[in-house]
């Protein structure tokens, strides 16, 4: 055999195994309730804010925690807290795709990007808005 | 319904220019095919005349479709959509052009405008490899033309149309039941550019970043070209400038957005493996790999098949790019890709009418591309680069895998994700990819081809010394000590750190000692010297990236019981109040609204070293949606030092508009001079009246009373505060003061019986003005910048080079 085809077939071989390790790193999405059930595990929950709950952010007491309620397709609710500021334009995001470990009820996001909004755009702003803006009169 | 005052003449040309490129480019795609398949000269020589007609009448209408853009959005004609949704009076003329690039379909047309300009060239330049490629050429023109069609066919949307009425757009809105619908109010001024992008980067980097996408189909081209006429290894040499030009734009084109997302998009980084960024970095990386077996074709007969995979995959990766971000299937892993706009199924076959047709014929072509049977020597330079160029696309594939979660997870039953580091399941591999690289580049430069003797060999021994020497010098008082994900990762950094030191160190010893300084040739040695400082920069501002902002001394710490195991970015600054921050003592000084136009909002913060050596000031700003809504998105401020920038944006303030009503009212307190009155901090002291202070500027029929007052709080702190009751109009008014740093607020209410004064108290805890914001420094990011930069001028050299070689070896044919 070649050196070169050697030297693939270990380039090859080294590469399925670094995947592998990746696949295992990997983190399932999840309900609310399947998370739920997977404390201290990294998951992925797609959800929406749930405005009927308080959401709480000081920034004069601690600027580094955030909490909101999110409720996902099934009805679902769950706390969310995240250490960091309270993104800008979450409010508005028709989904959030939220990375975290489940602690007992709460959702505990302590990754930057752990939070991912979903907004019609993050460069455009509301395409409803606009749709809104013609209908007056 | 006859509507009254539409301009509909433009939309029809546009219209009319959109549907002639089409066809136009279709009649040139086939007749550059008949050319090419020809056996006849003559028949050859009428079919290309013809398909030059149709280039040219091609480029023609795409230029007027820009044209006919420009003209409907520069003279404000909002009764189109694309004038209605991407512009706006107020919209400076330099942004003109960005706004019709941010449009999903305004960017297909700047690409089909620089496949048209480089289909010119190819034309003037390509000689006998004209028809096939431009065959290719005008193949992807047809092929993204349909994405600025926007018709009806069979119940699909075709493309985007440009030219569309607002009205025919939204349909259902009621205004547009009344023929005079222009005159209405919300017809009178578009939506505007988001005040994100209005920012110079926004009309630089899109017009790179798509020369750069465009241009990679010209490689690509030459070896579909190669393939279908058999002349297999004919085109290799006259197509290495095109390779060098594609992966130089493209490299710049990333690099800028690099840039940009550093700058002033608060990513808090340069990089962020973001799906998008990814994305047009993939294709880059096989695109340099391509580049080094072509090179090593040229000179030494080995590597074609490779080449061939390398060149059609890295154009493959691009359409694919373009389907990942263009379809909206990234919407949850990214955050900045295009949404959904109903063109799914059309990017997809825009795809897969490449990847077939290539993949294919390169398969069935594959046996016949020639090949040495002899293998090469380990000791040799084309052996290496051929590695390392198998490196460069592994790790690409590792990427775009990655990348392509999405879309795999169509196919599996539990979808799966990155985990919530995403950033680190990249680094912990590609660092490893950077050490291999680094080393690569290093040393593959010494080897010859076909086989290097011990004695240059021997050449390599001082810069390793030298890179050596410097690399533990780094090691040891670098201060890398970023434990964050333990030992071993930071045992990789360094080892990735010597990997770039060498590069450099190896690549500009070897202009020398290589090349005798013959720096004409040196364009390669260049590029990757820039390649490796690059290396080093990265490394450096990555792993040495600090948070100035840490929130050690914040107050009410404890209010957060897990405060001691999360990240604490962000700390909160009271207005006027000196806060510790590290090393630093910060000061939110005031927070003004500058720049009215752009409707930026300026936070003037002092940062001051606790050592006293240095003072500079940092004025992030927030930036309000141009689009009347209440968006906000954080422009960050940075003050550059030679070896280190110091990086800020504002994550949260005390905004009127999100602080809501205060619905605290005055009490008042009737006292004489210095007499004094309390509040639940300490008391107020009214020193002294004055009648009509000079400092408002009343005049001599107004009557005015300023109270000179002195409020001592409970920790023995003296303020001052003047507030003013006047008379206008016959109604009292109040200029009210505010003792911040109390919550204080108070009020001249008027006098009151027996020679007393009513001042008026307020406390609230919501009255101070406050910023949370974030501080990193970044040391060494200019060594990435410059690196970038010798990288692009050692891309140029090589173009210069390689070009000047082909033509001689053409005069001498």
């Amino acid at each position: 055999m070649k050196k070169v085809q050697i030297i693939i077939l270990a380039a090859i071989a080294i590469s399925v195994a670094v995947l592998i390790s990746w696949m295992g790193n990997l983190s399932t999405y999840e309900t609310i309730a399947s998370a739920k059930q997977k404390p201290g595990k990294t998951v992925t929950i797609i959800a929406h804010m749930d405005k009927q709950q308080p959401m709480e952010y000081d920034p004069v007491k601690n600027p580094n925690y955030f909490s909101f309620y999110i409720k996902d397709t099934l009805g679902a609710t769950a706390k969310v807290v995240y250490h960091f500021e309270k993104p800008y334009d979450l409010e508005k995001a028709e989904k959030i795709t939220l990375k975290g470990k489940m602690n007992g009820d709460v959702l505990e996001i302590s990754q930057k990007t752990g939070i991912q909004l979903k907004c019609p755009s993050k460069y455009k702003d509301d395409p409803n808005m606009a749709k809104k803006e013609l209908s007056q009169n | 319904m006859e509507y009254i005052g539409e301009h509909l003449l433009p939309g029809k040309i546009g219209h009319f220019f959109a549907v002639l490129s089409l066809a136009s480019s279709l009649v040139a795609c086939i007749s550059y095919f008949k050319a090419t398949n020809a056996r006849d000269p003559l028949e050859e020589k009428s079919w290309k005349k013809m398909a030059r007609w149709a280039f040219g009448i091609d480029a023609l209408s795409v230029f007027s479709v820009l044209v006919t853009i420009i003209y409907i959005v520069s003279n404000r004609l909002f009764e189109y959509n694309f004038a209605w949704e991407h512009s706006s009076r107020a919209l400076p003329l330099n942004y003109l052009m960005a706004c019709i690039w941010e449009a999903q379909e305004g960017s297909f047309l700047l690409w089909t405008i620089w496949l048209c300009v480089l289909g010119g060239i190819l034309i003037k330049k390509a000689g006998k490899w004209e028809a096939p490629v431009m065959t290719v050429m005008t193949f992807a023109l047809f092929c993204v033309a349909t994405m600025i069609l926007g018709i009806y066919l069979f119940g699909h949307n075709i493309g985007i149309n440009p030219f569309i009425l607002l009205r025919e757009k939204m349909t259902g809105a009621p205004i547009f039941q009344r023929a005079d619908y222009l005159s209405f109010p919300q017809m009178q001024d578009g939506q505007g550019l988001a005040a994100l992008l209005q920012n110079y980067w926004m009309t630089i980097h899109p017009p790179i970043l798509f020369l750069g996408f465009a241009s990679t189909i010209v490689p690509f081209a030459y070896a579909i070209a190669g393939l279908w006429t058999k002349q297999y290894s004919g085109w290799t040499k006259v197509a290495l400038p095109w390779t060098l030009f594609s992966a130089c734009i493209l490299g710049t084109g990333i690099m800028m957005g690099a840039a940009w997302a550093y700058e002033s998009l608060s990513f808090a980084g340069y990089w962020a493996w973001d799906p998008v960024e990814n994305a047009s970095l993939v294709p880059w990386l096989v695109m340099i790999a391509g580049l080094h077996t072509q090179v090593v074709y040229n000179a030494t007969g080995h590597s074609l098949r490779a080449t061939y995979f390398f060149l059609i995959t890295q154009f493959v990766l691009i359409l694919y790019s373009t389907f990942l971000t263009r379809s909206g299937v990234l919407g949850d892993t990214s955050v900045h890709a295009f949404v959904d706009s109903g063109m799914n199924v059309q990017l997809g076959l825009f795809v897969a009418v490449f990847l077939l047709p290539a993949y294919i014929l390169f398969i069935a072509r594959y046996k016949q591309i020639p090949f040495i049977a002899k293998e090469e020597q380990t000791s040799s330079r084309e052996f290496w680069m051929f590695i390392g160029a198998l490196v460069l696309f592994l790790s690409a594939m590792f990427i775009i895998i990655s990348t392509s979660l999405p879309v795999i997870n169509w196919f599996r039953k539990d979808k799966v994700t990155t985990s919530d580091d995403a950033a680190f399941s990249y680094n912990r591999v590609e660092i490893f990819i950077a050490i291999l690289l680094g080393l690569f580049t290093a040393i593959t430069q010494f080897l010859r081809y076909k086989q290097t003797s011990r004695e240059y060999i021997r050449k390599l021994m001082l810069p390793t010394a030298i890179a050596l020497v410097l690399s533990v010098l780094v090691s040891v008082f670098g201060g890398i000590n970023y434990d964050k994900y333990g030992a071993g990762f930071m045992v990789a950094i360094h080892l990735a750190m010597f990997a770039g030191i060498y590069a450099v160190v190896a690549n500009a010893t070897y202009i020398y000692s290589g090349m005798r300084g013959k720096l004409k040739a040196a364009g390669a040695s260049v590029a990757h010297v820039g390649f490796g400082l690059m290396l080093v920069g990265i490394l450096f501002s990555s792993a040495k990236k600090q948070v100035l902002s840490y929130n050690t001394t914040g107050i009410l710490l404890n209010f957060d019981p897990e405060a001691k195991q999360n990240p604490m970015e962000n700390i909160t600054l009271l207005k006027g109040i000196r806060t510790d921050m590290g090393k630093y003592w910060a000061t939110y000084v005031d927070g003004d609204s500058l720049d009215h136009r752009s409707k930026a909002e300026y936070f003037h913060i002092r940062m001051e070293k606790k050592d006293g050596t240095l003072n500079f000031d940092l004025y992030p700003s927030w930036l309000k949606s141009t689009k009347g809504q209440a968006q906000i998105s954080a422009n960050p401020d940075k003050y550059h030092f030679w070896n280190k920038d110091i990086f800020s944006y504002i994550t949260a303030s005390d905004n009127p508009a999100q602080r809501g009503e205060d619905t605290v009212q005055f009490k008042s307190n009737p006292i004489a001079i210095h007499d004094t009155a309390y509040y639940s901090k300490g008391y107020i002291i009214l020193d002294s009246i004055v009648i009509n202070p000079e400092k408002y500027h009343f005049g001599k029929g107004d009557t005015a009373l300023m109270a000179h007052l002195t409020v001592v709080s409970r920790d023995s702190m003296r303020y001052t505060a003047t507030p003013v009751y006047y008379v206008k109009d016959n109604a009292p008014r109040f200029i009210n003061d505010t003792v911040f740093a109390q919550n204080l607020a108070v009020r001249f209410m008027g006098l009151s019986e027996g020679r007393k004064l009513n001042i008026g108290i307020k406390e609230s805890s919501t009255m101070t003005p406050f910023v949370a914001l974030k501080v990193y420094e970044f040391p060494q990011i200019n060594i990435l910048w410059i690196g970038t930069i010798i990288m692009i001028i050692g891309f140029i050299m090589s173009i210069v080079w390689r070009r000047r070689q082909t033509r001689l070896s053409r005069v001498e044919i």
